[in-house]
């Protein structure tokens, strides 16, 4: 001992600092149990608070019509925006950014000097001139490459295909209806920030890519497509019509090859008003006035039929036995239904004729003779079994349905207005697919567009559609194309005939409602081979000035679509 | 050879003078910097625009508690016997002028005063720590073995509760009130042979805080009578035991430094590669700094960091047991004390191991006045090494 009276005790600051030094490994310990343990949960979460998500856009999947052609596709486009607080030189940014984007000194100058982390000066700007802006290195000036949809045809197939929102969202068309095939999964750029939402300069990114959506190929056949558009339009001036609809479809499948409803719009500018809009409109009436631009009046209006409908008519008549060709009618000009007298289009009336020379003759009192033989009853079953009850189930949003008298209500009045086409409404696609399933052997098909899906490893995936219901016999089908042949050859039909084609078909004419009001609606359907239907086609004059019947106005319009396309599709199904 | 002159040395009589202790000293201070600068500087430059504003301010602290250091080790040790009640003194008037036109209010609370002329601002309770060793010291030197009596040693146990008392109810610290109270009964434990009553103390006070934790959570199941608020510290004592329920309360500190701690892994992030820095953790360079340590340098550098203190300890354990008298060998052990419960109290903390008080991390954290006395008291540890012969060293 060196201090006799030690105070001190050797032992006890051992013992002190043993017991720090284990308190300092229990300290240990729990670092361990912590960032061993613990450090992949620790880890995440610390992950989860720093990193902010962009989201890369996925490049969305092309649309395609039947031969590949691309109908929408997208473009490369730049957004250009500005970071005030790491711009050195506004003078110049401001001065630069005017000359390449084109804009207002004032407006530049506005978004430059204002105190915001990012602001937007002009998106969908061309790549070319991003990358110009780009060259220039201005400090604060970001050019961040974006897609858009692009359609290069346009205005074509417009109300078939619809168009995308900012975020490449499907809105209309077959852009919505096939937006989760289209759209694919959009990638994400993790930044770090930090607690204030700063990003950190320096830290890598971390990005998830995105995935492209899958290509959707439709039954549309570009040339056909843009032929029937010209047609339309050329009908639209002529006749001054409020507008025209053609579409053209393969009755066998159901496949729609052309769909024109004119006007059509700019898909690449779809919310341009028409030049005819009055100036000064609420956001509203605006909204209003594009929703009639954009509206696909083939499938989301109805209209009344008309003569074309006795086509139905005929075809029920036939299969139930109540009528055969050889059936005998005669027409003074019009008939007695109950208390009412209704007048044939012929005031003098036709005389006697057989059922085919009633048809060719588009007769009114022989159709509504059929139909009151057959009853309401068994009429409203026929009228439900070629599925015009229900809506087609075409691929495009917005199907509106028929509009037709409840069966309890129905008289024999409203059985003989039926009977030719009036007094109810159907869609102009329900019509063509009533009709094509009547003629192509009695199988109801499903109008479509979407034919197959395409993953982007070239992987395709067939869409299906409903075709194996018969709603009529072989037999009074092969009847009905006979009897519609002879509409075209030598009856009211004979304007739709095709040099060197058998053409089956029947016109209408058709009163708008309310009746008197002088609007009448044109039509024609008509199909190609007439002993084999490989395609047929509808064309439907809305409001025509001067010369309203179906035959003179809508049939040369079929006419001249089948001179055309009939010799085209030949081609194509030799090559098939 | 090397026998030879070692032979020599102690001949000659040489005085002892502990390299290693400084180098130790020395690596800590440098790296403390480093991780202040680390820590603090992306805050620093967005609130100073000056990423070095604190390692500056911290800089210069330590140079003037280099300086006192070295006036420290040369000052005669009997000079701590004149000063040990006047500084007792001295830290009741300092700790008393928070109160006064000369305190200054910080984070909610009156801590510092304010030293006319400069700027700078002096924590009372850093002054208490040092007095309440100078104190304790001198007492306990005086009385020998008869601080194993009942009287002297209920007596010595009552002598830091005054200053205890006036840091905890005037400046509401109490962390310092404990580390005062903790310095005390510490150098009292190494200076008496007795053992049994410091274990029955211990166990007691184990319970104690048990039933405290028990009590917390009992009451914190019950609803909420009307007009009644919630406890502060009991609050702290929920955040500890279940930090991310209170994350966005009480226990946002802790939780943010549990990241840190968390996402560091075993070898860290790299030095400077810290996230949380980034103004998740409250003042990174101060009180949490050991979090910063463990998420860029991992567990490897916080386990370094834990093994610095732990042979620091040793150093001046080896001084303590060697030096000349009672005197100087108990102050050295209330140096060691100090160091020791702060060290551990501040990982204890920033680990979520007992509930969140603010304590910093001797020599590395962020504060002027920390380090200022700490090296001062460093500087006597020296002084009372540099009196032991060489030869004397065992």
């Amino acid at each position: 001992m060196l201090f006799p009276n030690k105070v001190y005790h050797r032992r006890n600051i051992l013992t002190f600092f043993l017991g720090c030094v284990l308190v300092f490994m229990v300290l240990m310990g729990r670092l361990v149990y912590l960032m061993v343990w613990e450090n992949q949960y620790y880890s995440e979460q610390a992950t989860d608070l720093h990193e902010r998500e962009r989201s890369i856009k996925a490049d969305r999947g092309l649309i395609l019509d039947r031969n590949g052609k691309v109908l929408a596709s997208n473009r490369s486009v730049c957004t250009v925006s500005v970071v005030h607080n790491q711009i050195t030189e506004p003078e110049t940014v401001i001065r630069e950014l005017c000359k390449y984007l084109d804009l207002s000194e004032e407006y530049v100058r506005k978004r430059v000097e204002k105190y915001s982390s990012m602001e937007r000066i002009q998106s969908n700007v061309d790549i070319e001139i991003g990358d110009q802006i780009r060259q220039l290195h201005l400090d604060g000036v970001k050019v961040d490459e974006d897609y858009k949809r692009h359609y290069p045809y346009g205005t074509l197939a417009s109300k078939v295909l619809g168009f995308t929102g900012s975020d490449n969202q499907g809105i209309l068309g077959l852009e919505v209806k096939y937006d989760q095939y289209l759209q694919g999964t959009p990638g994400t750029i993790l930044t770090v920030t930090d607690a204030k939402g700063m990003e950190v300069e320096g830290i890598s990114e971390r990005r998830i890519e995105p995935i492209s959506g899958n290509s959707l190929q439709t039954s549309l056949d570009i040339n056909i497509q843009s032929y029937a558009t010209q047609l339309a339009y050329q009908v639209k001036d002529s006749k001054q019509a409020d507008s025209v609809s053609i579409i053209v479809m393969d009755p066998r499948s159901g496949e729609i090859l052309a769909m024109a409803d004119v006007s059509e719009y700019d898909l690449n500018d779809p919310f341009v008003l028409p030049v005819d809009t009055p100036e000064g409109l609420s956001a509203a009436e605006k909204q209003n006035v594009l929703n009639g631009v954009w509206r696909n009046t083939c499938i989301n209006d109805t209209y009344e039929p008309g003569s074309v409908f006795k086509i139905i008519t005929a075809a029920a008549g036939l299969e139930e036995g109540v009528v055969t060709c050889d059936s005998r009618f005669y027409c003074p000009g019009y008939i007695i239904v109950g208390d009412r007298k209704i007048r044939c289009h012929k005031v003098q009336g036709h005389g006697s004729e057989d059922f085919v020379l009633g048809t060719m003759n588009s007769c009114n009192p022989v159709f509504i003779s059929t139909g009151l033989s057959l009853g309401v009853d068994r009429y409203y079953e026929y009228y439900k079994q070629f599925g015009l009850l229900n809506k087609t189930g075409i691929d495009l949003p917005g199907e509106a349905g028929t509009i037709m008298h409840k069966p309890e209500n129905m008289g024999e009045v409203e059985l003989a207005t039926v009977a030719f086409g009036q007094s109810f409404q159907i869609t102009p696609i329900q019509m063509l697919a009533t009709a094509a399933s009547l003629v192509n052997g009695g199988k109801r098909i499903t109008p479509h567009f979407g034919v197959q899906i395409v993953e982007e490893s070239g992987k395709t995936i067939k869409l299906h559609y409903e075709s194996e219901n018969r709603i009529l016999s072989e037999d009074t089908s092969g009847t009905l194309r006979e009897i519609l042949e002879q509409v075209v050859s030598e009856g009211t039909g004979k304007n739709g005939k095709v040099e060197g084609y058998l053409v089956g078909g029947k016109t209408a004419t058709s009163q708008t409602l309310p009746r008197g009001s002088g609007r009448y609606i044109a039509s024609f359907l008509g199909f190609a081979p007439a002993d084999d239907p490989q395609v047929i086609a509808i064309a439907i004059v809305n409001n025509p000035k001067g010369i309203y019947y179906g035959g003179q106005v809508a049939a040369p319009i079929v006419r001249q679509l089948f001179e055309n396309i009939l010799p085209y599709l030949e081609v194509k199904e030799y090559n098939q | 050879m090397e026998e030879k002159r070692r032979a020599r040395r102690k001949e000659k009589n040489e005085y002892f003078f502990d390299y290693s202790l400084l180098f130790l000293l020395l690596f800590l201070l440098g790296f403390g910097l480093i991780m202040i600068y680390s820590a603090s500087s992306y805050e620093a430059f967005q609130a100073y625009q000056d990423a070095a504003h604190y390692l500056k301010k911290q800089l210069v602290a330590i140079c003037v508690g280099l300086v006192a250091m070295v006036a420290a080790t040369r000052i005669p040790l009997g000079f701590w016997r004149y000063v040990a009640y006047a500084s007792y003194g001295v830290s009741i008037v300092l700790i008393l002028l928070v109160k006064s036109p000369l305190g200054v209010q910080s984070h909610g609370a009156y801590r510092w005063i304010g030293i006319p002329g400069t700027g700078f601002n002096l924590q009372p309770a850093e002054v208490a720590k040092i007095a309440v060793i100078l104190v304790c010291a001198l007492l306990l030197s005086n009385m020998k073995e008869n601080v194993k009596r009942w009287g002297a040693w209920i007596f010595m146990m009552i002598v830091p509760l005054p200053l205890a008392a006036l840091i905890y109810f005037v400046t509401d610290n109490l962390s310092s009130a404990i580390i005062v109270i903790a310095i005390a009964w510490v150098m009292i434990f190494i200076s008496s042979p007795t053992f049994m009553r410091y274990v029955v103390m211990g166990g007691g006070a184990l319970s104690g805080a048990a039933a405290i934790v028990f009590y917390v959570v009992q009451k914190a199941q019950q609803p909420v009578q009307e007009g009644e608020s919630q406890n502060f510290r009991f609050g702290r004592i929920l955040a500890w035991l279940d930090p991310e329920a209170a994350s966005r309360g009480q226990g946002f500190q802790t939780v943010q430094g549990l990241y840190a701690i968390g996402s560091g892994g075993i070898w860290g992030k790299g030095l400077g590669e810290s996230i949380q820095k980034m103004d998740f953790v409250p003042e990174a360079q101060n009180d949490m700094i050991f979090s910063i340590i463990c998420e860029e340098l991992g567990l490897f550098g916080g386990g370094a960091v834990i093994i610095l203190f732990i042979m620091l300890l040793w150093r001046m354990m080896r001084i303590a047991t060697n030096a000349r008298d009672n005197f100087s060998a108990l102050l050295v052990t209330g140096v060691m004390a100090q160091i020791a419960v702060q060290a551990i109290l501040n990982i204890a903390v920033v680990t979520n191991t007992i509930p969140n008080t603010g304590v910093s991390l001797p020599f590395i954290s962020y504060g002027g006045t920390s380090v200022v006395f700490l090296l001062a008291e460093m500087g006597i540890v020296f002084g009372v090494a540099g009196r032991i012969l060489q030869k004397d060293m065992r």
